[in-house]
């Protein structure tokens, strides 16, 4: 194993300084003055702030300044990531047709307002849950409202993101079924089924996938290697590459052999219009809440979902919010259902988890509410019908054609007749950003173009698209 | 009087048929039947969700309501012992929310993304400074999260030496994480006692430790807020029998240029970007759990590193013995946004004014309340102590639960108590360096003032909290007849 040479941080141009110990210069951020500090240390009864580290033994301390660049005031702080941020290109600076997990929603001007508003962003997790009835009440608001979009029993109140909620749900249906294989299919995200791979390595869970047949998962594909062993059928509905799936035959096959039928959902808002995996016989629900209401953020935070049948809820892994009665008989509302938890299993949890994405939960909540019964269905329809408006255009195009039949969302995969990379960087010139080249992930697809159309795509921005792609 | 009726309504008791509380345009696309997009009636939903019908000024006085129900930083002291509650600058947020970093797509080009990857490039750099380790990820969504990825790149560095190890090792006084962690991990539990003086017992951890542990997972400063004084000698027991040694990182408050873990021996760590770092809680999350690790590790480091040629940043997924992916795209960016610009405006000197200040504010405060309250560790504390109530519940019936609930009633948020597990009636508390003598002084105040009334009037403890939007809630009966969602009356 080669020794990494140590990071030069005069490397960075703007880091080329070591910053002087500041000691005794009154920072912002940091209230006490020294003349407070020297009451303070007379009543601890030391002379100096120093005597306050002696259990720290000589061999470990620090004997130099940390090497780091020196302080930047607010206003040089904030030219310094303006600077960063203006060199990268987002959706505000190009328009998006890109995907794939992660979807370009409007985010009402309400959202975040509330959302970031100093009493959420700035609480902990609700430890006292007489003082925390804001965020609680939220939570509660939240789990109800995913449930009435997925149709199914109980949510949790979030998880990391939709990588990790899929890959904590087959540990939860390998605990609800005591069986040791999931089977997943490959139209599912593959950065989920990465995710899978990843948390079920060392705990004998093996995983088993299923190839897409033509950009769906095969009924029968999963007939073949379905067995006693199977703990889940995992599925994405839409699936990775936006179309439909066989959902409820899925469903139905699993449940003949005593598996579940876990569903991914990365882009809920198709929930507005398709029919909710509760309905179609899902047992457990993962997915990613980013479209309701977070933004894009690089990937990151993003809300975990996570939702099951009313009968697995203690196998949950995760923080659930229920209601309840103060002394008075009012209600209010409490973390409940504690002993699933870390902090009092410890090592007999059902998970780790303890800090999860309450305040984008949060954003959710405020999202589908302002959204509303009407609004979600008209955005959903926005999305379908937009995304079927270019589908159809781009397909007509001389040498582009679709690459999967069935119906789909809002996403669709286009089979190019040059790379899909080079077809981007083309499309980049005139301001466009285009979709997602699939052979990263799927080598035979290297010539196949993942393209995503929400309701923020405008009927001249997608024929602009089309004319360009027709030049080209 | 209808009982129901002084509830305060959940959002869905707010919705009348009809209201909309969003605007969007008309389809600009032409409307075509469903069938012939392909979509048949057994795809669709056969009614909408039941989401609430409000509209937008019913949504924004609702949730601003809400939001007065709620305690946070921002409106007063939030002394958590071990969540290092102190002061989100402002200035993070608006960093965070610049287009250029909250709308930019994970899958851009990578020639559209090269202010955020410099970003992620330069914080690994300044973290792995801090910390003293030789690389840094920031996959990881949260401590707990850390802790996961930690673990599995040490299974994965046995596997890749041709071991197997079977076992783990934590202290009686570890975060719960750590022992779920382990068990994810695939790994068998062994839990060592702490000695009379707060430390992790040299002896039983020496008579734990053998060629079948793979780590010691150990909190430093500890969970009773205690440096691990033989730091050193705990270092050569666990890797002189071969194994790791894990920091859970959730106290390097305490520590900023002053010690840093990689000088202690650590082989790997994860660091509460949400604690230390300063990134909102927000109620529970999102946090951010960098974790770092020494050169023999970082091949394991999960998908994607970012690298740097040139001037160049790239994501690199060509790393064959990674333990591979442990979310999706790239962690919780927008809290790294957040951690870096408050390294930069720190500075060297202003981390080591947060660790003196912290751990000056906790000695004093510890100085003033131990008369009054049993201290079952006396020793210099770090950025916390832990106190007990059981003084207060032998002599008054008063426990240290009542004494939390009746803190709420005097405007501050309680302590972290009944952690640690090996301290009865746990009290504990974690100043930070972001608050004032004053404030301090007036929370130690009441303190001083609930062991008052608890000898005085034990009722108005036991019955707290008196002040707050509901009255003390019935935990029991939530657990045993949960109501996790809301449906309407029948």
């Amino acid at each position: 194993m080669t020794a990494r040479r140590k990071p030069a941080l005069s490397e960075a141009p703007e880091t080329t300084r070591v910053a002087p110990a500041s000691a005794g210069r009154q920072h912002k951020y940091i209230p006490v003055t020294d003349a407070e500090r020297a009451e303070m240390l007379a009543v601890i009864g030391v002379d100096s702030v120093d005597a306050l580290f002696a259990d720290i033994p000589s061999a470990v301390r620090l004997d130099r300044p940390l090497n780091l660049p020196p302080a930047l005031s607010d206003p040089e702080l904030m030219a310094h990531l303006k600077r960063l941020a203006e060199r990268n290109v987002d959706c505000d600076r190009a328009t998006c047709f890109l995907g794939a997990g992660a979807y370009d929603h409007y985010v009402p001007s309400v959202v975040w307002h509330l959302a970031g508003r100093g009493e959420f962003l700035t609480a902990y997790t609700p430890y006292q849950a007489e003082l925390m009835q804001g965020e609680l009440q939220a939570g509660y608001e939240y789990q109800s409202m995913l449930c009435e979009l997925t149709g199914m029993d109980v949510a949790n109140a979030s998880m990391y993101d939709g990588a990790s909620a899929t890959a904590e749900a087959a540990v939860m249906a390998r605990d609800v079924t005591k069986r040791d294989e999931v089977i997943v299919s490959t139209a599912v995200h593959p950065e989920y089924r990465e995710v899978l791979r990843t948390y079920t390595a060392p705990l004998g869970l093996d995983i088993v996938e299923v190839p897409h047949r033509g950009g769906s998962t095969a009924v029968e594909g999963v007939a073949d290697i379905l067995s006693d062993r199977t703990a889940a059928v995992i599925i994405q509905h839409p699936n990775f590459f936006g179309g439909l799936e066989r959902a409820d035959a899925l469903a139905a096959l699993a449940h003949e052999r005593g598996a579940l039928l876990l569903c991914a959902v990365a882009e809920p808002l198709s929930l507005g219009i398709l029919k909710p995996p509760g309905a179609w016989g899902a047992d457990i629900v993962a997915g990613e809440g980013q479209p309701l209401g977070n933004n894009l953020n690089f990937g990151g935070p993003y809300l975990g979902m996570l939702a099951t049948r009313q009968e697995f809820v203690r196998r949950m892994p995760g923080r659930l919010v229920g209601a309840t009665v103060d002394t008075d008989g009012r209600r209010g509302f409490v973390l409940t259902l504690q002993t699933r938890e870390q902090h009092i299993r410890r090592e007999k949890a059902t998970s780790n988890v303890c800090t999860n994405e309450a305040l984008l939960a949060l954003a959710a909540a405020v999202y589908m509410a302002v959204l509303g019964k009407q609004g979600f269905r008209t955005v959903a329809e926005l999305n379908l019908r937009k995304a079927a408006y270019a589908k159809e255009a781009i397909t007509a195009l001389p040498g582009y054609r679709l690459a999967f039949e069935g119906p789909t969302f809002n996403e669709f995969v286009v089979k190019t007749p040059r790379a899909p990379e080079e077809i981007n960087r083309r499309l980049a010139e005139h301001g466009i950003l285009g979709g997602a080249p699939l052979g990263r992930w799927y080598p035979e697809l290297a010539d196949c173009w993942l393209l995503c159309v929400t309701e923020q795509r405008t009927r001249p921005e997608i024929d602009r698209l089309v004319s360009l792609l027709g030049d080209l | 009087m209808n009982r129901r009726a002084r509830d305060f309504p959940v959002v869905f008791e707010l919705s009348v048929p009809g209201r909309v509380g969003s605007s969007y345009p008309d389809l600009d696309v032409p409307e075509r039947p469903l069938a012939e997009l392909g979509i048949l009636p057994q795809d669709l939903r056969e009614t909408p969700p039941e989401l609430p019908e409000v509209s937008e000024p019913d949504v924004v006085r609702h949730y601003t309501r809400l939001s007065h129900r709620n305690f946070s930083i921002d409106e007063g002291f939030y002394p958590l012992g071990s969540c290092t509650m102190k002061y989100n600058p402002k200035i993070h947020e608006d960093v965070a929310r610049l287009s250029g970093f909250a709308r930019l797509h994970p899958y851009a080009a990578e020639d559209h993304v090269q202010g955020a990857l410099h970003v992620l490039w330069e914080l690994e750099r300044l973290l792995a400074e801090v910390s003293g380790m030789d690389r840094v990820t920031f996959q990881p969504a949260a401590g707990a999260h850390g802790e996961l990825t930690g673990l599995l790149m040490v299974r994965a560095y046995f596997e890749s030496r041709g071991e197997r190890r079977t076992k783990v090792i934590v202290p009686d006084s570890a975060h719960g994480t750590n022992p779920a962690t382990a068990s994810m991990v695939g790994y068998q539990v062994v839990t060592v006692k702490s000695d009379a003086r707060g430390n992790i017992d040299a002896g039983a951890l020496r008579a734990a430790m053998d060629d079948s542990v793979a780590a010691l997972m150990l909190t430093n400063p500890n969970t009773l807020g205690l440096f691990e004084e033989h730091i050193t000698g705990v270092e050569a027991i666990v890797h002189g029998r071969g194994g790791q040694m894990y920091l859970d990182g959730a106290n390097f408050n305490a520590m900023l240029g002053v010690t840093r873990p990689g000088d202690q021996g650590f082989d790997v760590m994860h660091m509460n970007l949400h604690k230390t770092f300063t990134t909102p809680h927000g109620g529970g999350g999102p946090g951010a759990g960098a974790v770092g690790v020494k050169a023999h590790l970082a091949p394991f480091l999960p998908l994607p590193t970012v690298e740097r040629d040139g001037d160049r940043y790239r994501l690199e997924y060509d790393r064959p013995q990674s333990i591979g992916k442990i979310r999706a795209f790239y962690g919780n960016f927008g809290n790294l946004v957040r951690a870096y610009a408050y390294l930069r405006s720190m500075g060297a000197g202003g981390l080591r004014q947060i660790a003196e200040t912290a751990v000056l504010n906790a000695n004093y405060m510890l100085a003033r309340l131990r008369g009054a309250f049993e201290l079952p560790y006396d020793r210099l504390c770090k950025h916390e102590f832990v106190l007990s109530g059981s003084r207060q519940k032998k002599r008054y019936g008063v426990t240290t639960k009542d004494m939390a609930k009746r803190i709420l009633d005097y405007g501050f948020h309680a302590p972290t108590i009944y952690f640690p597990l090996i301290v009865d009636e746990a009290i504990m508390i974690e100043p930070t360096e972001t608050e004032s003598k004053r404030t301090m002084d007036e929370f130690i105040d009441a303190m001083l003032a609930i062991d008052a009334e608890a000898r005085d009037n034990a009722d108005v403890v036991k019955t707290a909290p008196h002040a707050t939007p509901v009255t003390r809630l019935d935990e029991v009966r939530a657990a045993r007849h949960p109501d996790l969602r809301w449906k309407p009356p029948q």
